[in-house]
């Protein structure tokens, strides 16, 4: 729907995006307005925003008048109280606990990863190829199929009811995927390149360090984003494994002032309304690195 | 120093008789050229070791699990099929799975068609696209326990969006299941789809502009066709996404009312964690796992996806 139209001369640089040839010129007769589409983008806005904008209209009303009235006029008199009421039930420490395990998340993942994958796309041995073989399959286990066993596990390991029990396991269901993003883009390195470095004698180590990450470095930005979003979004693993306030992650953080907060609904959506403002000052500042990473899961 | 490495491989090769030879590596390394530089594959060693610890053994102990009977205490008693024999008589489980490929099936439709055309529509280069695309993806900037946080309060009928219990009727409860999921993950496709729409090769459309095509024909015989790898990426991302939607159920519904949005995921968890019943969650959790391994292999050949000829084929 959208190619009856040409590349126009790019004004902003965006991930994917060509620069365009020299000399093409704009063609006038492939720009037609295109109603239907126009149309259905402008439904699927309302879908979007409307939500959106309850939430944070509702955050900002006060306990006794969000339940009379209709919630989708702007609030009369705009109160912080919501916000206050939930930054006082810790949502700081949820909060942190969310970031050291995201971040924790990421390290493993690509420590793990950038080898297996580094061996994998260079070695091709038997050995390498099964390795990567076993993370092809291990895409389709899902979490869900293995809370029971890795509870005995986790239990046996003594590390029932720590942040290490919800990093680990959400490190290990991160792995296949980025082993599959990351095998996709060191396959595009140059053989040349390697050999050029081995005839100067270097180590497998050393190109990997000077070769092979610097010219990988789309791919192990979409692994980062994507193993952070999985510890992000983890709730199953934290539910499990963990009980206590100590290692509550933000999360299980939300699904507790479900039943903490009950009735009053406008606390409950500023948690929400919280719990996305870290990601959304990302997508604010790094919006291109973040969506041109997030379209590289999608594979090529 | 590598050609001569090669050669003298070669030759060395030749004389043995090939391959029969003990040293023989595929041909695919060897035509790489050298054969020095090249990492040992005991670099891959610390991946595997934690990834089959983690993931893989736990999952071979679901299917151990799944012939015993066990409440967490005390050692698993084996018990022969009784869980699985247990698990095919159970009527909430056939009600489960009927409700699972109904909701895979529902959130396919429903998040396919939107993030496919809102896709390509967005892959263009227009300014109002790029805000409009920009706006669009922040649902996905929040968590899927926000999300399902966020429509739990919308839904509440004292909060007034819509005057009804929606959550209170089955079908309604279904429904904001299936919206919910689509409201989170239809971002993400939509990107995808984005990404695989730019990659095609304008000079198709002008060739097809040319020949008199029109807009919605371009659509049919270019862009579909062309997405058709995307589309697998996609489905298979979905299905097994919706194979294990769990915490919008458990915040929105609870599985309810009655069992009526208990999928198979929620059914496993309260099988395990709420009757402490682990033989029969393990058989729930095995079930899962042949489910969607099976449907994701079927999906990838149905496509020809697992041979991954190239689109770009005949051009």
């Amino acid at each position: 729907m959208s190619h009856d139209t040409l590349p126009r001369p790019a004004r902003t640089h965006e991930p994917g995006r060509e620069p365009p040839a020299p000399g093409r010129r704009r063609r006038h007769w492939t720009r037609r307005a295109n109603p239907v589409a126009g149309l259905g983008s402008v439904v699927w806005l309302a879908i979007v925003v409307i939500p959106v904008y309850a939430m944070l209209s509702a955050s900002l009303t006060g306990q006794d008048k969000a339940l009379t009235g209709n919630p989708l006029k702007p609030p009369t008199s705009p109160t912080l109280d919501n916000y206050n009421t939930v930054l006082h039930t810790g949502f700081g420490h949820l909060l942190g606990n969310t970031v050291i395990v995201a971040v924790a998340v990421v390290g493993i993942v690509l420590v793990l990863c950038v080898p297996l994958a580094y061996v994998a796309v260079r070695t091709r041995d038997r050995w390498s190829t099964t390795a990567f073989r076993l993370f092809l399959l291990g895409v389709a286990i899902p979490a869900q199929a293995v809370v029971v066993p890795l509870y005995l596990l986790i239990a046996q390991l003594d590390l029932y009811d720590t942040l290490l029990a919800v990093i680990l396991p959400t490190a290990a269901f991160a792995m296949p995927v980025s082993v599959l993003v990351l095998v996709g883009t060191l396959r595009d390195v140059s053989e040349d390149l390697y050999e050029a470095m081995a005839l100067d004698g270097a180590s497998p180590l050393r190109m990997l360090f000077q070769l092979t990450i610097p010219l990988a470095k789309g791919g192990i930005s979409t692994v980062v984003i994507y193993a952070a979003l999985q510890a992000w979004n983890g709730f199953l693993f934290p539910l499990i494994f963990t009980q206590s306030d100590g290692p509550r992650v933000l999360t299980l953080g939300l699904f507790n002032y479900v039943s903490q907060f009950g009735v009053n609904i406008p606390a409950l959506l500023a948690s929400v309304v919280l719990s996305g403002i870290p990601i959304f000052t990302v997508y604010l500042v790094a919006r291109r690195a973040l969506v041109g990473g997030l379209m590289g899961v999608g594979g090529k | 120093m590598s050609a001569t490495l090669d050669k003298r491989h070669k030759q060395h090769k030749r004389h043995k008789g090939y391959k029969g030879y003990k040293g023989y590596k595929q041909p695919a390394a060897q035509t790489q050229g050298t054969r020095t530089g090249r990492p040992h594959a005991a670099w891959a060693l610390p991946a595997v070791a934690f990834f089959t610890f983690f993931a893989v053994v736990p999952m071979a102990l679901a299917f151990y699990l799944s012939f015993t009977r066990w409440d967490g205490l005390g050692d698993p008693q084996p018990v022969g099929l009784d869980n699985w024999r247990k698990l095919l008589d159970d009527p909430r489980l056939t009600q489960s799975l009927r409700l699972t490929v109904l909701l895979t099936f529902a959130s396919w439709a429903f998040q396919t068609v939107v993030a496919l055309l809102l896709g390509v529509w967005a892959a263009g280069r227009q300014r109002n696209r790029a805000v409009l695309s920009a706006i669009f993806f922040v649902p996905f900037l929040l968590s899927s326990t926000a999300i399902a946080v966020l429509f739990y309060a919308l839904l509440d009928p004292n909060f007034g969006i819509i005057q009804r219990d929606v959550l209170g009727s089955s079908s309604g409860a279904f429904l904001a299941i299936v919206f919910v999921g689509g409201w989170q993950f239809i971002p993400f496709h939509t990107l995808i789809y984005q990404g695989g729409a730019r990659q095609i090769p304008q000079v198709l459309y002008q060739a097809a502009a040319i020949d008199g095509a029109g807009r919605y024909r371009q659509f049919f015989s270019i862009t579909l066709p062309q997405l058709r790898h995307t589309i697998t990426t996609s489905t298979v991302l979905i299905v097994v996404g919706s194979l294990t939607y769990f915490e919008t159920v458990l915040i929105l519904t609870k599985g309810g009312p009655g069992t009526d949005t208990a999928i198979l995921p929620y059914l496993m968890y309260e099988a395990g964690f709420k009757s402490y019943d682990f033989g029969y969650a393990s058989a729930i959790a095995s079930f899962l796992v042949l489910a969607a391994t099976g449907l994701s292999l079927l999906l990838v050949r149905m496509t020809g996806f697992g041979t991954m000829r190239s689109t770009r084929e005949g051009m």
